[in-house]
This record gives C-alpha cells, sequence and structure tokens, in this order.
C-alpha cells in the first residue's frame, strides 16, 4: 500500500465534487430543509418535522395523481418501446435513407418541449386543428380535448409518442447497427426464420440500448410536466393532473413550500427506486434458461 | 461428393471481388484456401454457402446446379474467425440450433448435441452462457455447432485467428481429426502458411480475387509456381534476389557468386529472381558449397520460439529465421550462410524455373 502516500490524486476529483454539490447536493438539502418546516413567508418559518410527510402520504389528491402518474408512464413504455423496435427495424441501413431517417426521425427531439404542447394544442383543436377537424368534421367523431377526460389522455399520449418515440427509435438503430453481419449469416445458414432472427439475436444483442431507453423514458414520462400543462393546464377537471404538474400546483399556486418539499422527496425515491428495480430486472432478462 | 466452382466472378459496385475462379474441391481431404488479407477468402466461401449470387459463373454441387439456390435449401454449415453463437441461448441449445430448424425428434438432438460437444471437450459446459465462456471455449462451441448436423459443406473462415497462440496449436491438432472423420467437403481458409502446412490436405493459393494455384499442399509449397505463391505460402515471406546467371555460375546482387550446380545447373544463361526461404539461411555453415555473405542486423523479432533477424547486405534486404531466441545487436555485422541447393529460380515475369525439390 506504499504507493499511495503522499498520493495527490485525489484532488483532480474536486472540480466534480464541487459541480455536484451545487448542482445536486445541495438543493436537495435544501428540499429537505423546506420538508421539515411550515413556511409562512420569508423569514418566518416553523419546524414540524414529519409532519408534512403524513399530509402529503395521507393526500386523496396526491394519490390521484400518483396513479394517474402510473398508468400514463406504463402505456408511454408499453407502446414507445415496440414501436421504437419496429421503426429502427424498418429504417434503411445504407444509402442516403440512412442520414435522411435519422434526420427525419430526430426532428421532434430538437423541439422545445412547451413549444410541443402549442403545437398539439393547434393540431386537435376541433375547429381549425389538422386532427381535431379531421376527426370531428370528416370522421364525425365528437373529439375535444379540453372537455373529454380520455380524449384529453389520447391527446397527451399520442403528443408524447410521437415526441419521443424517435428517441426509442435511434437507440434501438444504433444497437442493430452495432451487430455484425455474421451473425445475420450464421442465422441464414442455420435456417432461422426472421422471427427467429430477432427473438435470438437482434433483440438480446439490442439488451443493453433498450435497458438505457426504458430507463430514460421512464423518467422522463415520470417527470413530464411541460406538454400537458401547455396542452390542458392538467384538465379537463384533474383529469390529466400529473405528478409534477400536482407538485407546482402545490408549490407555487398555494406557496405550501413544506408539503411541495416533502411531496418532491418522494417523487424522487419513487423514481429512484423504480429506475433501480427496472435496471436490475432488464440486467438479469435473457441469462436464466434462455431457450 | 465435390463442390465444383465454373468461372465464378464477384463484382460488387463495380469491384471485382473475384475473378472467373474454376475450381473443384471435394471430400476426403481438407481442402485450404490461402491467401493474404482481401484475397477474396471469405467472397469465395459465402459464393459456396450461398450466401450470395456469383455475378457471372455456376456452381455445381455432385453434379447438381446449385448457383440460384438459397442458402436455407443447402446443407451448409459455416465457422467465422468471430466467435458467432446465440448471446440468449445455452451451450446446449446453441449446438443444438441448427437441428431445432429441422425438426428431428428431441431425443436424437440430445444424442448428436452431447456427442458434439464431447468432440470438442466442452460437454461440462453445456449449461453456460457464450457469455461467460473464454475466446477458445466459446469458438469449440461454434465448431460443435457446425459439426452437429451432417451438412456436405463444412466451411471455416479463418476460425483460429482470433484465438492465442497455444489454443490454437491445440485445435489444429484436433481439427485435423475432427476433418478426417467427417463425409463433407471441408474448406478452411486462413492467411497462415504455417496453419495451411499443418492442415495437409489440398491447397489453394488466392491473391486479389483469383487463384494463383491449387495442388497437394506439399506440392504447391515444394513448388511455388510464380513468385507471388511463394511469397504467399512463406512467412516470414521469401527472399528475392536478382540474379544474373553467366557460364554455370550465377551472380546475385552486386557481389555473391554462387556455382549452379544441382538443381540449378539446367538454368539457361539469362536475369533470374532467385528466391531463398527465411529458415534456408543460416548462422553457421551447414557444409561444404555455403555462400557466405555479410550482412548488418537491422532488426531481430523473436517470435514465439523463433527469432526473424532482418539483415541488410548493400541494398539487398534478407530475413532470417533461426529456431529459438537469437538476440542481436542492430547495426552489428554478421555472415549469414545460405545454401545454394535451397534456391529457387524464377524467370523475370515471375515463372518457377528450378525447385531444390526437382521437376513440378
Amino acid at each position: 500500500m506504499n504507493k499511495w502516500e503522499n498520493n495527490r490524486a485525489w484532488l483532480l476529483t474536486v472540480p466534480v465534487l464541487v459541480i455536484v454539490a451545487f448542482s445536486s447536493i445541495i438543493p436537495l438539502m435544501t428540499v429537505v430543509n423546506y420538508s421539515v418546516q411550515d413556511i409562512f413567508g420569508p423569514g418566518q418559518s416553523l419546524f414540524v418535522g414529519t409532519e408534512m410527510y403524513k399530509n402529503v402520504l395521507r393526500d386523496a389528491r396526491l394519490h390521484e395523481a400518483l396513479w394517474r402518474q402510473f398508468l400514463f408512464s406504463g402505456l408511454v413504455l408499453l407502446i414507445e418501446i415496440p414501436l421504437g423496435i419496429a421503426l429502427a427495424l424498418a429504417m434503411p441501413k445504407k444509402g442516403w435513407g440512412v442520414s435522411f431517417s435519422l434526420v427525419v426521425m430526430a426532428l421532434p427531439l430538437l423541439i422545445p418541449w412547451n413549444t410541443i404542447g402549442s403545437i398539439w394544442i393547434i393540431f386537435v383543436r376541433p375547429d381549425i386543428g389538422l386532427f381535431g377537424a379531421f376527426v370531428n368534421n370528416v370522421l364525425g367523431i365528437g373529439f375535444d380535448h379540453t372537455a373529454r377526460p380520455l380524449d384529453a389522455w389520447i391527446t397527451t399520449l399520442l403528443m408524447e409518442i410521437w415526441h419521443w418515440t424517435p428517441l426509442v427509435a435511434l437507440l434501438a438503430y444504433a444497437g442493430l447497427r452495432a451487430i455484425p453481419e455474421v451473425y445475420y449469416q450464421a442465422a441464414k445458414i442455420d435456417g432461422a426464420s426472421p422471427w427467429a432472427t430477432f427473438r435470438y439475436i437482434q433483440l438480446p444483442k439490442m439488451r443493453g440500448v433498450l435497458t438505457i431507453a426504458v430507463l430514460l423514458r421512464f423518467m422522463d414520462s415520470f417527470l413530464i410536466y411541460a406538454e400537458p400543462f401547455v396542452l390542458t393546464g392538467g384538465g379537463p377537471g384533474n383529469s390529466t393532473t400529473f405528478l409534477s404538474i400536482y407538485l407546482v400546483k402545490l408549490a407555487l399556486g398555494q406557496f405550501d413550500l413544506g408539503t411541495a418539499g416533502a411531496f418532491s422527496l418522494i417523487y424522487f425515491l419513487i423514481i429512484e427506486i423504480l429506475c433501480f428495480v427496472f435496471y436490475q430486472v432488464l440486467k438479469n432478462v435473457g441469462k436464466g434458461t434462455g431457450t | 461428393m465435390e463442390i465444383v466452382l465454373d468461372g465464378v466472378s464477384k463484382v460488387i459496385n463495380g469491384e471485382t471481388h473475384l475473378n472467373s475462379i474454376t475450381l473443384q474441391l471435394t471430400s476426403g481431404a481438407t481442402n485450404v484456401i490461402l491467401g493474404h488479407t482481401l484475397a477474396g477468402k471469405t467472397s469465395l466461401l459465402r459464393l459456396m454457402a450461398g450466401l450470395d449470387r456469383p455475378t457471372k459463373g455456376r456452381i455445381f454441387l455432385d453434379g447438381r446446379d446449385v448457383t440460384g439456390l438459397f442458402v436455407r435449401k443447402r446443407s451448409v454449415a459455416m465457422v467465422y474467425q468471430q466467435f458467432i453463437n446465440y448471446p440468449s441461448m445455452t451451450v446446449y441449445d446453441n449446438i443444438a440450433s441448427p437441428l431445432k430448424m429441422s425438426g428431428l425428434p428431441s431425443a436424437d438432438i440430445d444424442r448428436k448435441v452431447r456427442a458434439a460437444a464431447a468432440t470438442l471437450h466442452i460437454d461440462r459446459l453445456l449449461d453456460r452462457m457464450p457469455a461467460e465462456l473464454s475466446g477458445g471455449q466459446q469458438q469449440r462451441t461454434a465448431i460443435a455447432r457446425s459439426l452437429v448436423k451432417d451438412t456436405e459443406l463444412l466451411l471455416l473462415d479463418e476460425p483460429l485467428v482470433n484465438l492465442d497462440y497455444k489454443l490454437r496449436e491445440e485445435l489444429q491438432a484436433e481439427l485435423q481429426d475432427i476433418f478426417r472423420a467427417r463425409k463433407a467437403i471441408v474448406v478452411y481458409t486462413t492467411t497462415e502458411p504455417s496453419e495451411a502446412l499443418m492442415l495437409g490436405g489440398n491447397l489453394v493459393v488466392m491473391d486479389e480475387g483469383r487463384i494463383l494455384q491449387t495442388g497437394p499442399t506439399s506440392s504447391v509449397y515444394h513448388h511455388p509456381s510464380t513468385t507471388r505463391v511463394a511469397q504467399v505460402v512463406s512467412d516470414p515471406p521469401i527472399n528475392f534476389l536478382p540474379g544474373v546467371v553467366a557460364g554455370g555460375k550465377a551472380r546475385l546482387g552486386r557481389d555473391i557468386d554462387i556455382a549452379m550446380t544441382g538443381h540449378l545447373s539446367a538454368v539457361p544463361d539469362g536475369e533470374y529472381a532467385f528466391g531463398v526461404r527465411p529458415n534456408h539461411l543460416f548462422l553457421h555453415a551447414q557444409g561444404a558449397g555455403n555462400v557466405e555473405i555479410s550482412v548488418k542486423v537491422e532488426l531481430a523479432e523473436i517470435n514465439g520460439s523463433e527469432t526473424f533477424i532482418h539483415v541488410s547486405h548493400g541494398d539487398l534486404h534478407l530475413v532470417l529465421q533461426e529456431d529459438g531466441i537469437h538476440p542481436r545487436y542492430i547495426g552489428s555485422n554478421i555472415t549469414v550462410y545460405a545454401n545454394p541447393g535451397c534456391f529457387f529460380v524464377y524467370e523475370k515475369p515471375g515463372r518457377l524455373l528450378a525447385s531444390p525439390f526437382g521437376a513440378g
């Protein structure tokens, strides 16, 4: 162990520690600080211990928002992951089509979140929106995302899928491109069907990128705020009030900083735990009997 | 069984990968295709497997025209340079996969899988996943997968190139026995002359998409028909010295004189390229009649249990291959001995005129 003596290499980690401290540790601790106080105004606060946590856990509206959030993220993953894989499989493998499809796929990813909301508000408007007017006037189906909870959900889901499926597709495409050509040759020589090739070569080889895709899409959809806020403001009623919309209502709308702080920490823990579970599960998928 | 390629060419994007190849390979002896990287070995195997269609020419298997026959309808197995196994299947399921596709009863599958695994000494690893195996074990699995089904063609594309020296020697020895026991037409590609010599059988020498020479391995080694073949079948490459023959004597380079006796005596006067393999140049005199060449050491590479010594004599560069480890100081002057009885003589365009092994 002698060579570790007088080793100042750890000093090199100081910049990272400082950045992490200011970017996450200090803000997080501020939230912890809020969560144990009842704050009336600047300089006026009262230490209340775990009171806020108890409030949050008893809040029926928060429970609703939580289940709504789980349903939303679950649907997003169920639709976006298979759709993304299907898109990646359909994308061209060589020629000018590659760059063309990559650019087209990446376009939605480049648009700011709140702009996405604005685009979709116009898109689904029953009077002038391309989609809204088409469904209402041509198909004759009443569709109004501002009046009906189901329509609001469909719109929010469509928007989310349109916005983020390309990310899954691009990741899956990168995974597919990394598979050496000889694997496909070997499968052909074995007489494997296209399905068997997908199931036993492409899918296992994409496991790494798909794990990342699932984690990213889960986290992002669980934190969704700007798009539904712009689109419906959480309505109609509370039908699209997802967790972060409810959180902002608490913190800014009602200036309930203590409750919002406690809520934030619980929110944070839920995401942390679920990501850990997803990661562990996906890491071990396909390592079992694998028949 | 035999596979016949008749005037087969493969052109991709205007680039000729194979140039009118005519070749007949039979079962019973290992067919080794030797050539440098990009010589067209893999392209040739892909055509035989049916993975690609030739641009021109026809392929016959036992007299049947299989040129346009899709790979799934052919009876072929292939082993690659990379270790290709299904990543999410156990070793057992990997080996069983070609049989499962053909719908054999599971008792037969089990028997064949275990037999193939035993042949390659991986019978204790059957429950493992490929990622849990060493490189050698992964390639053994891939080879077992190719052997489990009795195919008409067994193609191996540089299967041992990614393994370390020790494993390669081990598998080379085992493969010889395995090939001998098969009825299939075995085609094996390699870049290494030593591997080709070890596997024996028939040799096909390829270069730049063409076949340069075919024949029994020892015959090709002893009578490389052109200077290019001589280069491909020798590693390190054969040394060539320009020489002028006049009156029963030859002058190599500027000042090396040799007597044209023995197999050289029939060479008429003229200008030639004299070839001598690195293992026929020595650091000590090997007997009377040796040519002494005083040279300067440029580099000594130690390669396993051999040393390659690169030397220069004026503007001539030579490589010697010596058994054992011979550290040499760069820049030191040494004497190299050559036996004229080991010289190949090529006419200037590169055709073999005299071989130390007599007439081809």
